[in-house]
């Protein structure tokens, strides 16, 4: 979506990035995403396809969560080897959703990041994520050892 | 269709955390609305589904506010009003509105929401500026009231993503639902 801008400068540009006071309940939240997964059942006629629709969803929301989180938690300086951008998602980006199911925000978070991966969710005993990483990274990150 | 995660919860202790940062859900419901966007052709369309979306969402969520606050029968609408802005909004969105403008037959009132966890960041394109972005809490309310009798008519009279300085909901009692026993009950 393109931005408004006002008298040249975006009112919006201007607002802190500093975690917000409000607090939503848990309950909001379950319900809002129990109805959008509802909608997008509605529209499809097979189970992949609604986990194509929730994980576009969930590209926006990650990539707007990544530049967020960067920005406040570690001053703009992204990570650049594999085992960090995962501890990353593990403390930081984990903190911030409290335990949600995200395997979709995280593909975006990691794919933004420059660490295109495929993430797919399993359950088994709980919900796992499993990230697949592409070639060129594996790759990469070896070379970046090797310095 | 309820969605359980009942694997989650127990993975990450999450039962006794009932309030989480407002980010992921502002983020969620722009996602929702940017996928309305695309679905459909314009504007007043998004704002009816969202509508919908939110009278369902009500229709559920009466539940889950009865069972965790003590609330008992609301007497008049004037009760009804004060405690939709200040335990109902609390709970679920952290925020109090006002309650102002009755009419003087005391069935209409407005909520005056000084800031919106919905809307924290988004501004309106220009291309989109017949959308009622919160649509989904006029929906909500309407829904939730009518599961416990009563019929009401929620709109936005004032907007702050069209530029007005605070966000003002406008609801007017319409009508008292008499509950339909299904026939031959006695």
């Amino acid at each position: 979506m393109e931005v408004r801008f006002t008298r040249g400068k975006s009112a919006i540009l201007e607002r802190s990035l500093t975690r917000p006071k409000t607090e939503v309940s848990v309950s909001a939240f379950a319900l809002l995403f129990s109805e959008m997964v509802q909608y997008c059942q509605s529209r499809v006629y097979s189970v992949s396809e609604l986990q194509a629709r929730l994980a576009d969803m969930g590209q926006g929301v990650g990539a707007s969560l990544l530049d967020v989180l960067v920005m406040r938690e570690k001053n703009g300086k992204r990570e650049t080897k594999v085992l960090n951008i995962l501890l990353f998602i593990k403390v930081n980006v984990w903190k911030a959703l409290f335990g949600k199911e995200a395997d979709k925000l995280e593909q975006a978070i990691l794919t933004h990041s420059g660490f295109p991966a495929k993430v797919t969710v399993h359950w088994h005993k709980g919900t796992t994520l499993m990230i697949k990483f592409d070639e060129a990274v594996i790759a990469r990150d070896k070379s970046l050892d090797g310095r | 269709m309820t969605i359980l995660f009942p694997s989650l919860a127990k993975r990450h202790s999450v039962t006794n955390r009932g309030h989480s940062n407002s980010e992921l859900f502002t983020l969620t419901y722009g996602a929702l609305v940017t996928q309305l966007c695309k679905d459909y052709e314009n504007d007043e369309e998004v704002n009816k589904q969202l509508d919908k979306m939110g009278y369902n969402i009500g229709v559920r969520l009466i539940e889950d506010f009865l069972a965790r606050s003590s609330v008992g029968r609301c007497h008049d609408f004037r009760e009804t009003a004060d405690v939709i802005a200040k335990v109902a909004f609390k709970m679920y969105l952290g925020i109090t509105p006002s309650v102002t403008n009755w009419s003087p037959a005391g069935d209409e009132f407005s909520l005056i929401l000084e800031s919106n966890p919905l809307v924290d960041f988004v501004e309106l394109p220009d291309n989109h500026s017949n959308l009622v972005y919160s649509s989904l809490l006029c929906g909500v309310l309407r829904g939730a009231l009518e599961m416990v009798q009563m019929a009401v008519d929620v709109r936005f009279a004032q907007d702050t993503l069209r530029g007005d300085n605070v966000t003002e909901i406008r609801m007017k009692f319409i009508k008292r639902i008499e509950e339909n026993l299904p026939a031959g009950d006695e």
